[in-house]
């Protein structure tokens, strides 16, 4: 256990490690979004209330639960980061950040143009909608505040104490349906007890939601193996591996 | 754990923990001003102000939907099943507007306690299901099905 920790710090292992991952990786993920997409755009039926613009439920919900999650990778990368000054921690944390802001960006435009049909407004100040769009503003802050600094140990150290304060929002964001009067529903997926969408509908959004988490992973490697590539330019392992490839 | 890191790690909880609380508790102080609606009961209470525009947020009531014959006038009661407040609204109402089911109406309420609505959103609920499970539940042969996109 301890020897693998030690060893995703070290670059030259990471480097090697993350490329097997996402040979693997990227076509499990294209096939799962095919697959997904597939089944609920085409299989699945439509919704007795809302037809077929319920659809968009296949992209809305899976960005939207991706983004929180990656959050979580963020903060997690930023504890580390403080605590035991780890560069890997430091480059996690540059990598999610955009990914994240492009997930929330996209499940606040899919929940704009899916809001539209179905409630009559493309925007309304709701409690889930307003903490999301915080979300969007501390990925965002987080890319700002890395690139504003020179020294990227000082910029790592802002971001790490940026994100861990952000990471009240999560709850806020998850529990905003219950917790306040909002125009957004309440969560059809349930952790316990049935949910309260028909397992019809339900497997392939289940199936699009892991297809998200594996373009989160493959998008956030990549992003990594590339800062990697820029910060060990110089070093002989990289040079070596170059030469192989 | 090294004694530092040890050090590194109570600060970096205490950071969590601390921030967590101060915007909790701003979100708790603030949470009349987070809920999106008022609920009927609290508009029959009078804990909705009069002076400028609200939403109200409920149940459209069954069978209280009146259309006029001649414009886009609609009225209808809102119910949250404690207390109902009447609505009039002037205008294109949305698809999933029906009796029975969610709505938020943002407008001033007049003296006779009616809210006259600037704008009508249909709020849905997060049941997913198909047409026929619908019907079943319904316990009736499938509805006249509604138009659907091709």
């Amino acid at each position: 256990m301890w020897t693998i920790i030690h060893k995703m710090g070290s670059p030259p292992w990471f480097f090697r490690f993350s490329g097997a991952l996402v040979r693997w990786l990227l076509p499990l993920t294209i096939c799962l979004l095919l697959a997904g997409a597939f089944w609920g755009l085409l299989v699945a039926p439509p919704d007795f209330r809302q037809g077929n613009s319920y659809r968009i439920i296949y992209i809305h919900v899976p960005a939207a639960v991706v983004a929180l999650a990656g959050y979580y990778v963020m903060a997690l990368a930023g504890a580390v980061s403080l605590i035991w000054r780890i560069k890997m921690a430091d480059i996690t944390m540059r990598a999610v950040a955009p990914v994240g802001a492009v997930l929330t960006a996209i499940a606040l435009l899919t929940g704009a143009i899916w809001g539209k049909p179905t409630w009559g407004a493309w925007w309304v100040w709701d409690a889930r909608i307003t903490s999301m769009l915080i979300l969007l503003f501390l990925y965002l802050g987080v890319v700002a505040l890395f690139e504003a600094y020179e020294n990227k140990t000082a910029a790592a150290r802002a971001c790490a104490v940026l994100t861990l304060v952000g990471t009240v929002n999560i709850p806020i964001i998850y529990k905003s349906v219950d917790w306040w009067y909002s125009l957004h529903q309440p969560a059809s997926i349930k952790f316990t007890g049935e949910s309260a969408i028909d397992s019809s509908m339900l497997y392939p959004l289940l199936v699009m939601i892991l297809a998200f988490y594996c373009v989160f992973a493959v998008t956030v490697l990549l992003n990594m193996r590339a800062e990697l590539v820029w910060t060990h330019r110089e070093s002989g392992w990289l040079k070596q591996w170059v030469g192989g490839a | 754990m090294h004694p530092v890191r040890k050090q590194r790690l109570i600060l970096v909880s205490l950071l969590v923990v601390l921030s967590s609380a101060a915007i909790g508790l701003v979100t708790f102080a603030l949470r009349d001003n987070i809920n999106l609606f008022y609920p009927p009961a609290d508009v029959v209470a009078g804990k909705a102000p009069t002076d400028r525009s609200i939403r109200l947020g409920g149940m459209v009531v069954e069978g209280s939907i009146e259309r006029s014959e001649t414009d886009l006038d609609t009225t209808f009661w809102v119910t949250d099943y404690e207390a109902s407040v009447a609505v009039r609204y002037s205008g294109i109402l949305p698809d999933l507007f029906a009796e029975g089911e969610g709505v938020v109406a943002e407008g001033m309420l007049n003296e006779s306690g009616m809210l006259v609505a600037s704008q009508v959103l249909a709020k849905h609920d997060e049941n997913y299901m198909p047409p026929e499970v619908a019907a079943a539940l319904e316990g009736k042969s499938a509805p006249a099905q509604k138009p659907v996109l091709p």
